[in-house]
């Protein structure tokens, strides 16, 4: 946990982070990436992963275990329940999955996003969190601020615009 | 995700790398300088091993704007090639091929990115030409992707499409510049598991 109050506290790929009210979690540019916001609002508790894959059984190295929807996750809710969070007040809220490419070549177009979203919302789901909100997919990386004060997601978008879920 | 380790890669082979990327380059840039009718200066391109983060501090911040070209490398020495262009450079780009100026984020349009993917093509066509040549491989492009967007996003998708996500990567960059840094790009070439080894064999250099 962290005792600067109230203090901004950064994600890089791959990682993630426990903090409680009044902090916010940052993680900046989400691309295909998928940043999973995890909140308890009764003690003000939350967390943040910010995976790059969905599905860490492919691989021999797992790496960080922020990287994966299907290790990360888990992790991340046993964290937060850890810190006083109860399993029946967990609610998520994600961001990201987009396809940041385009171009006419279809067999090639970059989809890596969409499969990253289906493996959060799937790991969100056999863990019994509720999504309350989500702003998934499209074609534009995102910057997330989650406020740990009120549980409000904020993504800001290329061009300083803002969209708070 | 490359068969090699940073230890595994010998002074020899990164010179070997560099001098590749420096005949490739060289063949790029004069392209561009043709298509867009001014003088292309280059750095010397660098081949290092290095981790995502690394390469997002050498291109800019993470929510640094840039244009992106991402194309696919086929055939004996398989890999992803990736052009980063700067807001500033991209809008540059955009106003000297479409004869217009000062450019901005709402010029953004289809015939823009078309143009630039263009430009993407003609560089890496040449690039990948020279290398062709110089090693007798044989090596072709996929049609360029495009995007438009924050550095950390464009980056991250691009190296995780291409399945490098292990700690660090092989890569040769290089910067370009028109005058005084009115074209500000980077070049990055990831090369896929064996096409180092490929690559380097085909020059009678050992990994």
């Amino acid at each position: 946990m962290d005792y600067c109050e109230p203090c901004d506290i950064n994600v890089g790929i791959a990682g993630y982070h426990i903090s409680r009210s009044p902090n916010r979690i940052v993680t900046l540019g989400l691309g295909s990436c998928v940043g999973i916001c995890i909140y308890d609002p009764h003690p003000k508790v939350g967390g943040l992963v910010h995976i790059m894959l969905p599905d860490s059984t492919q691989f021999h190295d797992t790496g960080k275990p922020g990287k994966f929807a299907d290790i990360g996750i888990p992790l991340l809710v046993e964290e937060i329940l850890r810190e006083g969070g109860r399993p029946a007040r967990l609610v998520a809220k994600l961001a990201g999955g987009a396809q940041m490419f385009s171009g006419n070549d279809k067999t090639s177009a970059l989809d890596i996003g969409r499969r990253n979203i289906e493996a959060a919302r799937q790991a969100l789901a056999s863990l019994n969190v509720r999504i309350a909100a989500e702003d998934v997919g499209g074609s534009q990386g995102r910057t997330v601020f989650f406020d740990l004060g009120s549980g409000q997601v904020t993504i800001r978008t290329m061009g300083n615009k803002y969209k708070v879920i | 995700m490359i068969g090699l380790k940073q230890n595994d890669v010998s002074l020899q082979a990164l010179d070997a790398l560099r001098e590749v990327g420096n005949i490739g380059m060289g063949n790029a840039a004069t392209s561009l300088a043709q298509l867009m009718n001014v003088r292309i200066d280059m750095s010397v391109p660098r081949a290092a091993l290095l981790s995502f983060d690394d390469i997002v501090e050498m291109s800019g911040g993470m929510e640094e704007v840039v244009s992106c070209v991402y194309m696919k490398v086929l055939g004996d020495a398989p890999g992803t090639v990736l052009y980063i262009f700067d807001e500033k450079s991209t809008y540059h780009l955009l106003d000297t091929m479409l004869e217009t100026s000062g450019a901005t984020e709402q010029m953004m349009t289809p015939l823009a990115e078309s143009a630039i993917k263009e430009i993407g093509n003609v560089l890496t066509g040449s690039f990948i030409s020279a290398i062709a040549s110089l090693t007798g491989l044989r090596m072709i492009t996929t049609v360029p992707l495009f995007s438009f967007d924050m550095l950390g996003a464009v980056l991250s998708s691009s190296l995780i499409e291409s399945g490098y996500t292990e700690k660090e990567v092989l890569i040769i960059d290089t910067a370009f510049f028109q005058g005084r840094q009115q074209i500000n790009g980077h070049f990055f070439l990831f090369a896929d598991p064996g096409s180092l080894e490929t690559m380097l064999y085909s020059l009678g250099i050992s990994a």
